[in-house]
């Protein structure tokens, strides 16, 4: 057996309306080459000029993670030639980054971890190279040149793929959180590239590791982490050596497949980019990066525990992301005070129907047609009996699909649960004559017969009567 | 008058202007015949551009220089107007966007009548590494006229333009004005944006202007000093009003003789030139201060490490992908690299791109441009310390007077240290000029004024005093009186 040891590099590319540099926009999808401005294509003479807003994100997180905040940092060009890259450098951050330090807790098993981050520093992105588009040639769409990133360093402390998948998850609901990410991976607005290295135990130096570069999913990163890490393995029980090299995932053929080796690594000459002048942020800065942060999903979690008695469970699905928390917590605040469970039965119908529907359709949380209020009105309709479980669904599904209002569906489905004692008893009396063996039976002592009873009951009743109410009622009616 | 505009300064124009004694578009005319008279001669100019010229005089003008004619070195971007660096890599380059030099100076009335020739890409103290050939001094055209912004000062030297722009990374302004005996001004980095000026080595290139008179520089600077949104190292210090500022008394003000710009490189002829233009000074009030820098023997190497590190990175743009030279016929994206860049430069650049790539490799990086980058600190340091105690710094600006075409090509060293007395200037980002002081042998000497940041209106106030007090500033070369 060995110890894996992984540490991730996160791009997440920052919701700016401009670039890091210039003011061009970052519209996602807009056609080549129709979002690069003259900075952005390195045109001679032109200069970058920083994005306060892209520095203001970049302290918010550095806040958001219990990071230093550097008061004074730098931008330093990395020195390499590709015709994606404009002037020849990527102006990003190395030696003296904005946010150095900080942790992130992620759910392992039964447990919390906390994963310390060596650093994040803010860098531009350079365009894109198509080489499919035109055989034998390479076309350049350089929109994305220039496009703001902050790259989230781990320190190497994630112990298996699981980990990996669940920090990566934990760093994604964060950056929605702070609104400083639209968090969509199919258009690379979080990329991930993870290095991984094997050793006999824990207390032996790290092993040489290899650098997994431009994973775009969670799938993708434990695919290609599992393929990694065996492939390790098997090179080191054969008595080999890993070669430190960047490897390309193929998730079509699910294996990891050297890009370049460490012999012909770059030399990318960084030096401080005597463009810029140090990034300094001072207190307004650090003031508003503040005033932006949102209450972040482990403290929103712990109060969903405390106002609400959510299971922590469901505390965690409910804060997994910040409109999902914020449309649960539209419905528990119209419910609360109305029954004594109402927040948590909110919380299952938040989590089971609610998400299924949306699922079935294929749409997110954001788009929901169906508003916070109307399945409010529905949780008070189960909390106060009103609505049985089977009924409720087949509301719910009515209110999902309609404008009409729940009270006004509860009356045209004729749904209302039976709650009435006396025609619960005449329904137990009609059900007792129909079957006299099964009586004589439950009173010889075959108790699970209750539940024939009730359930025979209930399918009478068109599923309307109220089914805790039927089981004292037979007990009653029987004597035991 | 007729005929004879080209002998007057930016301010005798003005005045004549402002009288009705000419128009605009007499001196468009005037001054474009002069350069089809004697351009060819002195290969000043790279680009002409007389019909926007005509144009533009054609029209009402307003602002502080409106109606007087000017040239561009070749490294500002003009819009529409081809903007080549004098390399071959830019040698169809037409921007789409012009410096912010050259839109003040267009605010402020100013007609553009053409691009100056230069060193390429600003790199060389002799304008003999520029495609398009060297550029002749007016004073003898077997010399140089200095560089990098040869032709804009051979240009003003020969009456083609009573002033052009240049810049200065590290003497590009102040060494030809030496040499072909003009006022040169190099302001405090970060005084003039950089944006639209096609960068050398970033933390060193500034604007400056070339003209007959300190006061001539003032009427530049004030209308292009300031910060800039687009040059996030432009300063936000306050513009001073730097033409009103002229008048302000010299008595009283004292001036550091540096004991390290009398070093064993310097003529002994233009040494002598020196005393004599501090004695006018102490003539005219100023106290005269020995003081010393001793660390000023760093200041080449330094240069030669921390500007060849940033031009390597500076002209890495120029890859044959978006504009510029772009090899044809090419198998591979290694060679289009290889042939574009190897085509497209010429040695002198070439040499300072490796020089620049090596120090900045792994392995040397700690060795060299960090070394560099302290030994830059501590110089500044001394001109600050020094500049505490005086108001203005003085010296020859050059060791020697103009040199002959082709004398030091062989010999890059020998080359650099030309700029010993103006390169440290840059790496501590002061202010300087250079006045003419008198000449050697027919050729101009001059002398430099150095100034503490943002300095700059004492230090042209000094030289306007100085200028009061001598004529070598009026005189001009016979053959192109």
């Amino acid at each position: 057996m060995w110890d894996t040891v992984i540490g991730l590099e996160v791009h997440v590319q920052l919701l700016t309306e401009s670039k890091l540099f210039s003011p061009t926009s970052t519209r996602f999808g807009a056609p080549p080459n129709t979002q690069a401005g003259l900075v952005d294509l390195g045109f001679p003479g032109t200069l970058p000029v920083p994005n306060r807003a892209a520095v203001r994100m970049a302290v918010a997180f550095g806040l958001a993670v219990g990071g230093r905040i550097a008061v004074r940092s730098r931008f330093a060009r990395k020195s390499y030639f590709y015709p994606d890259l404009p002037k020849g450098y990527q102006i990003s951050q190395y030696d003296e980054p904005i946010v150095v330090g900080g942790a992130i807790a992620i759910g392992v098993g039964e447990g919390v971890k906390t994963v310390p981050l060596v650093r994040a520093h803010l860098e531009e992105d350079a365009g894109k190279s198509l080489h499919d588009l035109y055989p034998g040639r390479t076309a350049l769409d350089l929109n994305r040149a220039g496009i703001p990133l902050l790259e989230i360093v781990s320190s190497p402390s994630l112990a298996s793929p699981e980990e990996a998948v669940a920090y990566l998850k934990e760093l994604h609901t964060l950056v929605c959180y702070l609104g400083i990410c639209d968090g969509n991976m199919q258009e690379g607005s979080l990329r991930c590239d993870a290095n991984v290295s094997l050793r006999p135990s824990p207390e032996a130096p790290l092993g040489t590791r290899t650098e997994i570069k431009n994973l775009n999913s969670f799938r993708f990163l434990e695919q290609a982490l599992t393929y990694e890490i065996r492939r390790q393995a098997e090179v080191l029980e054969a008595g080999g050596t890993v070669a430190q090299e960047t490897r390309l995932y193929d998730p079509d053929r699910r294996e990891t497949r050297p890009m370049r080796s460490k012999e012909e690594a770059e030399d990318y000459r960084y030096f401080p980019d005597p463009d810029l002048l140090p990034l300094v942020v001072d207190e307004t800065l650090r003031a508003e990066a503040q005033a932006m942060l949102p209450e972040l999903p482990r403290a929103r979690a712990e109060r969903f525990v405390r106002a609400y008695g959510l299971e922590p469970y469901a505390a965690g699905v409910l804060t997994s992301s910040r409109p999902l928390a914020d449309y649960y917590e539209a419905v528990a605040s119209a419910v609360s005070g109305k029954g004594k469970d109402s927040a948590r039965t909110a919380a299952h119908w938040v989590m089971g129907d609610l998400l299924g529907a949306l699922n079935r359709q294929g749409i997110g949380i954001e788009a929901c047609p169906l508003a916070p209020t109307r399945l409010a009105a529905l949780v008070l309709r189960v909390e106060d009996g009103t609505l049985s479980g089977p009924k409720a669904k087949e509301v719910f599904e009515a209110l999902w699909a309609g404008t009409e209002e729940v009270d006004a569906l509860i009356e045209r489905l004729g749904a209302r649960q039976i709650n009435d004692r006396e025609a619960l008893l005449e329904l137990v009396d009609r059900i007792l004559d129909a079957h006299p063996r099964q009586r004589q039976d439950y009173l010889a002592g075959k108790d699970k017969l209750l539940g024939f009873f009730v359930g025979q009951a209930v399918k009478a009743s068109g599923g309307r009567a109220n089914p805790q109410e039927l089981g004292a009622l037979f007990r009653e009616r029987l004597g035991r | 008058m007729r005929g004879e505009w080209h002998a007057r300064d930016v301010r005798g124009l003005l005045d004549a202007l402002a009288r009705g004694e000419v128009t605009p578009a007499v001196l468009v005319e005037h001054f474009l015949e002069r350069i089809a008279e004697h351009d060819p001669a002195l290969n000043c100019f790279v680009t002409r551009t007389a019909e926007e010229a005509r144009r533009r005089a054609a029209r009402p003008l307003a602002g502080a220089l409106a109606g007087i004619p000017l040239a561009h070195k070749d490294i500002f971007c003009t819009a529409g107007v081809r903007t080549t660096c004098a390399s071959r890599m830019l040698s169809d380059f037409v921007p789409p966007y012009d410096a912010t030099v050259v839109r003040r100076l267009d605010e402020a009335g100013a007609i553009v009548l053409g691009k100056t020739n230069m060193d390429e890409f600003a790199m060389g103290s002799s304008n003999e590494t520029s495609v398009f050939g060297p550029v002749r001094n007016p004073w003898d055209p077997e010399r140089v006229p200095g560089g990098s912004s040869g032709g804009s000062a051979a240009a003003v030297a020969a009456g083609l333009v009573p002033a052009a722009s240049g810049t200065d990374t590290g003497g590009s302004v102040r060494q030809p004005a030496a040499f072909c005996g003009l006022s040169g001004l190099k302001p405090t980095y970060g005084r003039l944006s950089r944006y639209g000026m096609i960068a050398f080595a970033s933390s060193l290139d500034q604007a400056g202007f070339l003209a007959r008179t300190a006061e001539d520089l003032a009427r530049l600077l004030v209308v292009t000093a300031g910060a800039d949104a687009r040059d996030a190292t432009s300063s936000p210090e306050a513009v001073v009003d730097y033409p009103a500022a002229l008048e302000a008394p010299i008595r009283g003000r004292t001036i550091g003789v540096v004991k390290e710009f009398r070093d064993a490189g310097l003529d002994p002829r233009v040494a002598r030139l020196a005393d004599e233009a501090l004695a006018v000074l102490e003539r005219c009030g100023a106290r005269l201060v020995d003081v010393s820098l001793p660390r000023l023997g760093l200041a080449v190497p330094i240069y030669y490490i921390l500007a060849p590190a940033e031009c390597s990175a500076n002209l890495a743009r120029y890859d044959g992908v978006r504009y510029g030279h772009r090899a044809h016929d090419v198998a591979s994206l290694e060679e289009l690299y290889a042939r574009s860049r190897g085509e497209g430069f010429g040695p002198e650049v070439k040499r300072r791109i490796m020089i620049g790539t090596y120090v900045l490799s792994h392995g040397y990086y700690d060795a060299y441009y960090l070394k560099a980058e302290r030994a830059r600190a501590l110089l500044q340091k001394d001109f600050l310390r020094v500049l505490a105690e005086v108001d203005v710094l003085a010296g020859p600006t050059t060791p020697t007077v103009a040199f002959r075409i082709g004398e030091k090509n062989d010999d890059p060293l020998t080359m650099y240290l030309n700029d010993i007395y103006t390169n440290a200037v840059n790496l501590a980002g002061l202010p300087a000029l250079s006045i003419p002081m008198g000449f050697v042998d027919g050729l101009p000497a001059g002398l430099q004024l150095i100034g503490a940041p943002f300095a700059e209106a004492p230090l042209l106030s000094v030289a306007h005093r100085y200028q009061q007090a001598t004529e070598w500033h009026r005189a001009r070369p016979p053959r192109f009186a």
